[in-house]
């Protein structure tokens, strides 16, 4: 049992921080709080956490790159303010702000570029999440197909890696990625 | 889905962002929150004594009357509280469940009371935590061996016609308590085992002379009266063994028992002895058989509990009994050896041999003593004292661990099975819990995209006819179905998959599977499925005939395949079909029930359905109806 006991700044300082209102990050925090009693949750507990809601398959590789992207300051904890700075992000952000976060999300090595082993990695553990039982059945090559389609979209001067820049133009010319960033506004 | 975990569900929709620029698809919907109401603090009286908690907490597990509508039973209007005439101690643990997800068993409680708080709420007793599962297990069985014990007793009386003439001997014979009958039968044959056994021993014993002659042992001087004493016995023996051998269950376990390998021994000896009189050759085999006749003695245990509690805790301190052995063994073996060499110097010595000396030495380490070889030497009586000492140390040391060890290694084992019993228990709930989670998915994706046509087309009041799985299910599954659009492909159980597999080796050149070759076969697979389906709607049926085929279906929710069901989503929107499909939406309830479906024939696509939906339909049904019964497991 770790003493280490976090509590987070005051409310009035996260509301200003953060697009959420009082009452949100109440209901934030006693979530948080009930489920990691120590003010921080640490990386298995996300891996937990994320194995039970995608039950089908092995979702530790994706939390373990979503643990990453949400540890700003890499010290292998996340505390609250760090959570719901994120989720500030996910949910009440500015379409750049959403994309410059996934952009970090994929990044794996955080040097500001993406290149393709990267981009495999992180599409490998999505497929990982789906597990052995699909219609149609997983193939070897099935990533790496997604991934050669991702870059052949985002790579616009085709050097082989995606900028930040790159990454933001191509999303907002496709309709698809702009409508779905907006699906998750209503989740608190 | 565990309590806590659910509070998580924000984080992980909005984590979904990150799939976003890989997917190719667009995403599907998400499920409204259609009645949002801030979370408000609502009060339980139990008895008087009053618990707060939030709304919210209680909707965790809308399996149970507190989560669900069945709670508004209870509500009193004046005090604007919730009113239960129960038990107050046992909802303690009852709302804990719900705050911390961990239902627990208080020692004090009785667990028949508990149980019915149970009941009352709703709550099934599976979900026990570990903490205290054990501990709840231990007083349910002895409950309900206390329940069967008075059951047994009140049936004692009552006769059982419905047995049949076998069984009802069979009960006889195990059962001696049940019918006079069987009474009667046990204490005869007890009567004789015990006259078997005296007869063996007294006829060996000498019984006066015969004038003229050597003293004779009795069995050969009333050899005709003893020889009519053992064949009654053994006559009623062999009839014993030959109606039990009639009246048993299963007659090669019988034989194989070791109860009736212990009848056979005991008589046999007699057969082979009336058909071998007089064979000289074989007499000395003939005396060595009449040994055998003692087994009888061991068809007492059938009698007694007390020798087969013996039995049993011999035969499980097998290890320790074998090792006290082993090393008692090793320790005649040295002394043998060490007092033979010592002892070969003197004349007239009894130690001719090491194996010789090995009666010397057990005698010795036993602290028997009998004198009948004794060391003469100086070397020999030094290793002689040496001998005894440590036969006492070797023998009493062991014979009180094994004592212990008996208690110990018979508790022991049953905590073992209990635990193994219960560790399989917990893997199979925490299994089942799992593949009752992702069947829920699969189960309710097939109606949760009906349930949002019902929403977009419904009126309001039809609407929370179809919300049968909370809100927190709802967001869930559409958080799945998300991760599906994404990777484009979609996830189905087991059974689905293997027939897949089947089906995709036996036509390899299929074309249905997305040509993986080309890039435009990635992107156009899921849309295209979509195109193709939008044309299937319109020229498929009207709208009489689909109502056909789903009032066909008694209590609608799948429709086969999930094609049609996608349709309904995005085209129908479009279709004049709508005032067709409404009315008989409205008849169809969208209930969790186990239906039958018959292969709906119009809705086969173009050669390359999926029939095995249909057929599996209900057996994939039964696992996840039943399942959702476990689902408030928590995890």
């Amino acid at each position: 049992m770790t003493m280490v006991c976090h509590r987070p700044e005051g409310l009035e300082q996260l509301e200003a921080q953060t697009n959420f209102t009082k009452r949100e990050l109440q209901v934030l925090y006693r979530g948080f709080k009930n489920e990691c009693p120590s003010g921080v949750v640490n990386e298995e507990t996300f891996k937990q956490i994320y194995a039970q809601f995608f039950p089908h398959g092995d979702a530790s590789t994706y939390a373990h790159y979503l643990f990453n992207a949400f540890d700003t300051t890499q010290t292998g904890s996340v505390k609250f303010e760090d959570f719901v700075t994120a989720l500030s992000i996910l949910l009440r952000g500015t379409v750049h702000e959403k994309l410059r976060w996934t952009f970090n999300l994929y990044d794996i090595n955080k040097d500001g570029y993406i290149n393709k082993e990267e981009m495999m990695d992180i599409v490998k553990a999505i497929y990982d999440m789906m597990g052995k039982y699909t219609y149609p059945v997983l193939k070897e090559d099935t990533p790496r197909q997604h991934v050669d389609v991702f870059f052949q979209k985002m790579d616009k001067n085709k050097d082989g890696i995606v900028t930040l820049d790159e990454f933001l133009e191509s999303c907002q010319e496709d309709d698809n990625i702009m409508r779905s960033l907006q699906l998750f506004q209503n989740v608190m | 889905m565990a309590a806590g975990v659910a509070a998580w569900l924000p984080f992980a929709r909005a984590a979904a962002i990150g799939w976003m620029p890989v997917a190719n698809c667009p995403m599907p919907l998400a499920p409204a929150d259609k009645n949002k109401r801030q979370d408000e603090l609502i009060i339980l009286n139990v008895s008087g004594r009053r618990f707060q908690t939030w709304r919210t907490t209680l909707e965790r597990y809308p399996d149970t009357l507190l989560g669900s509508t069945e709670k508004e039973f209870f509500f009193n209007e004046e005090t604007k509280e919730y009113f239960f005439d129960r038990d107050p101690e046992v909802f303690r643990c009852v709302l804990n469940f719900y705050r911390t997800g961990k239902l627990h068993y208080p020692r004090y409680e009785c667990i028949s009371a508990y149980d019915d708080e149970l009941a009352f709420y709703g709550i099934l007793p599976e979900i026990i935590g570990d903490c205290c599962y054990e501990e709840y297990k231990d007083r349910k069985r002895e409950n309900a061996e206390r329940l069967m014990d008075d059951n047994d007793s009140e049936n004692n009386q009552e006769s059982m016609p419905s047995l049949s003439f076998r069984q009802t001997m069979w009960r006889a014979f195990e059962n001696p308590h049940t019918s006079t009958l069987a009474l009667v039968f046990y204490y005869v044959t007890g009567f004789f085992i015990a006259v078997s056994v005296i007869t063996n021993v007294v006829e060996t014993v000498p019984c006066g002379t015969v004038p003229g002659s050597k003293e004779l042992p009795c069995g050969e001087r009333y050899s005709v009266a003893f020889f009519c004493l053992d064949t009654a016995c053994v006559m009623i023996f062999t009839v014993e063994y030959l109606l039990r051998l009639f009246a048993a269950p299963s007659r090669y376990r019988f034989i194989r028992s070791v109860m009736s390998i212990i009848d056979v021994v005991a008589i046999m000896p007699y057969y082979i002895g009336l058909v071998m009189t007089n064979n000289e050759d074989v007499s000395g085999a003939f005396v060595t058989l009449r040994v055998f006749r003692v087994f009888r003695i061991f068809k007492f245990s059938r009698h007694s509990q007390g020798l087969r509690i013996l039995g049993y805790t011999l035969k499980s301190c097998a290890s320790e009994l074998g090792f006290l052995l082993f090393s008692l063994t090793m320790a005649i073996i040295i002394f043998a050896t060490v007092m033979f060499y010592a002892e070969k110097g003197s004349s007239a010595s009894k130690f001719t041999s090491i194996p010789a000396s090995f009666w010397y030495t057990i005698v010795t380490m036993t602290t028997l003593g009998y004198g009948d070889m004794v060391p003469k030497t100086i070397a020999g009586k030094i290793f002689g004292s040496i001998c005894s000492l440590s036969g006492v140390l070797v023998i009493a040391l062991p014979v009180p661990v094994i004592v212990s060890n008996f208690s110990r290694i018979y508790h022991q084992n049953q905590r073992a099975d209990k635990r193994r019993a219960q560790k399989k228990a917990r893997l199979a709930r925490i299994r089942v819990a799992k593949t009752g989670s992702s069947n829920a998915y699969l189960h309710s994706k097939r109606n949760g995209l009906l349930n949002e046509a019902l929403e977009l087309m419904g009126t309001p009041e039809e609407e929370h006819m179809g919300k049968t799985t909370s809100l927190i299910e709802s967001q869930h599954h559409h958080l799945l179905h998300c991760l599906e659009k994404t990777t484009n492909h979609e996830f189905i159980d087991e059974q689905m998959f293997e027939q897949n597999c089947m089906e995709s080796m036996q036509n390899y050149p299929s074309t249905r599977s997305p040509s993986l070759s080309s890039h435009p076969g990635l992107t156009t697979t899921c849309c295209s499925r979509r195109s193709k389906k939008t044309t299937h709607l319109p020229n498929s049926n009207l709208p009489a005939t689909r109502l056909r085929s789903m009032q066909e279906l008694s209590t609608i929710h799948i429709q086969g395949s999930e094609q049609p069901s996608l349709t309904t989503s995005r085209s129908s929107l479009n279709l004049k079909a709508d005032d067709g499909l409404r009315p008989n939406c409205k008849m169809s309830q969208i209930t969790t029930a186990i239906i039958s479906i018959p292969t709906p024939p119009a809705l086969t696509p173009e050669g390359e359905s999926r029939p095995p939906p249909a057929s599996p339909g209900p057996n994939t049904n039964i696992p996840s109806v039943a399942s959702n019964v476990v689902k408030v497991s928590a995890l």
